[in-house]
């Protein structure tokens, strides 16, 4: 008789994945370079921009917060994912200790970030 | 007149009396019409008679003499020895299968996984001789035509590091097989193959590495019915809850 | 008497060997930056959440050099992914067929490339009207 495969739970870390590796690549570039060099650098931008009344109103609000938890959730996931498949690539295929460490990781960013939202208050 | 050469570099193995395989150098006489096959043709004929390979159609249509040339899946019968010469040309068995002897790879894995996805029209309903034949659009035709030019070469194997890696992984020509039947609108046996599509040695071993396409001497594209089957198999996971039948099991 | 003992070749290296591979391992590289870029988003978050000293503090070591360094590399990493990224996408869909044609790759990764453009310039007028 046929043996009944059993399913992979990796369609929950693939989705996760293209969710964040679609968000990275789409918008990933300009908020780097918003973040990273135009605002430290004052290019293009107010130089209040990121001041902390603006960024505490805009984390205040459900839109706000809802980006901030898209970007850094997805955006964790979606390298986890990556990073484990590579490890597993480049020969270290430490299995459950490798997922743990991926994932726990992207999941220990996750709960941070629901936390320091809330935090924030509204 | 002085005969033109080129040095074959054969990754030789002979269980029976080698603990690892070794590399062997040939001297072939070269004329610019010749294949990589010929060329291992003439070193059996007059040179080495123990050298082991498969080869068949000599017109890249059976599948038969893939191999590793200078590091890369090729079909022997349609890769010159022009190409490389006066370069010294290397040639192994294709990558990520044992090797049972010089260039004949063990394929019976593949085998399995072939017979696995079951690779014929399961049809959606009975149906008798009366009722005639099925009708195709054109446009139906398309939608599974390019999956089934596959010749079971095997070079989309050797390419894909993930099925090097893991070789329980159902891999690139099986899955573009499977996607085959599943798109024909004639079949009616999805659902009993995403059993192995959502298992896992399923698609997910896949990381969309890409250079099953790339080798694949008949476009077939693997990588596309691979990684489309990624969408069904995620939506299957998800909505399965959700149809009267639970989708696949 | 069996005479076969197939020999099974070692994966070592075997990204190393070909350049194929050498590229697919560099833009699968790409998410070590997302990654680091993600954590450093998560501290700025964390330092809002302490308060106004602390934001200020977190803001000011962006102009560190190191990190204006790592910003214009992971400016380069996560655009070459965004390329990549779009590059792969084709390969996913199934055939798209726009006015009775089917979508060549190129055209696909084009308005992939296009939306993502788009959505960067988007995202640069939000901002910059929401800091006026």
């Amino acid at each position: 008789m046929k043996p009944i495969r059993k399913r992979s739970n990796a369609p929950i870390f693939w989705a996760l994945f293209g969710a964040g590796g679609m968000l990275s690549a789409l918008l990933g570039p300009m908020l780097v370079f918003i973040t990273g060099l135009a605002i430290p650098l004052g290019l293009l931008l107010p130089p209040d921009t990121m001041s902390y009344a603006k960024m505490l109103a805009f984390s205040q609000h459900w839109l706000g917060k809802g980006f901030i938890l898209a970007i850094i959730a997805l955006f964790l996931w979606h390298a986890a994912h990556r990073i484990f498949h590579s490890l597993h690539d480049v020969g270290i295929h430490a299995g459950l200790g490798a997922k743990l460490i991926c994932y726990g990781s992207a999941m220990l960013g996750t709960v941070i970030t629901l936390y320091a939202l809330l935090g924030i208050g509204f | 007149m002085s005969e033109k050469t080129i040095e074959i570099e054969v990754l030789r193995y002979h269980p029976e009396k080698d603990s690892e395989p070794h590399l062997q150098v040939f001297q072939v006489p070269f004329t610019d019409d010749m294949s990589v096959l010929q060329g291992v043709q003439y070193i059996k004929d007059y040179l080495d008679g123990s050298l082991s390979f498969r080869w068949s159609c000599r017109m890249a249509i059976c599948g038969s003499c893939g191999m590793m040339i200078n590091g890369i899946p090729n079909l022997s019968c349609q890769t010159f020895l022009r190409d490389y010469y006066p370069a010294r040309v290397r040639v192994e068995a294709l990558s990520h299968f044992p090797i049972e002897r010089d260039l004949v790879i063990n394929i019976e894995g593949f085998i399995e996984k072939l017979e696995s996805i079951q690779p014929y029209i399961i049809p959606k309903e009975p149906r008798t001789l009366a009722e005639g034949e099925y009708l195709q659009t054109p446009e139906q035709l398309h939608a599974y035509e390019q999956f089934s030019s596959c010749i079971n070469c095997l070079l989309c194997y050797a390419a894909c590091p993930q099925f090097g890696l893991n070789s329980d992984f159902v891999g690139p020509a099986a899955t573009a097989l499977l996607h085959r039947y599943n798109v024909d609108s004639r079949d009616g046996g999805k659902a009993e193959r995403m059993e192995l599509v959502n298992s896992e040695e399923g698609v997910f071993n896949c990381t969309a590495v890409g250079y099953c396409s790339e080798v694949c001497p008949k476009g077939v594209d693997p990588a596309n019915a691979v990684n489309q089957n990624k969408t069904n198999s995620a939506a299957d996971y998800f909505l399965r809850f959700l149809t009267p039948k639970g989708g696949a099991k | 008497m069996n005479k076969r003992r197939p020999y099974v070749r070692s994966m070592d290296g075997w990204w190393r060997k070909n350049p194929f591979f050498v590229e697919y391992m560099i833009h699968e590289g790409t998410a070590l930056f997302v990654a680091a870029y993600a954590g450093i988003l998560l501290t700025g978050l964390v330092r809002l959440s302490q308060g106004e000293a602390a934001w200020n503090a977190w803001l000011a070591s962006l102009q560190h050099p190191w990190y204006i360094a790592f910003h214009v590399v992971a400016l380069i990493a996560i655009t070459y992914h965004t390329y990549t990224w779009f590059k792969i996408m084709p390969r996913t869909m199934p055939p798209v067929v726009v006015g009775g044609r089917q979508l060549s790759a190129w055209e696909i990764t084009g308005s992939g490339l296009a939306v993502a453009a788009a959505a960067s310039l988007g995202l640069f007028a939000l901002v910059w009207g929401m800091a006026r």
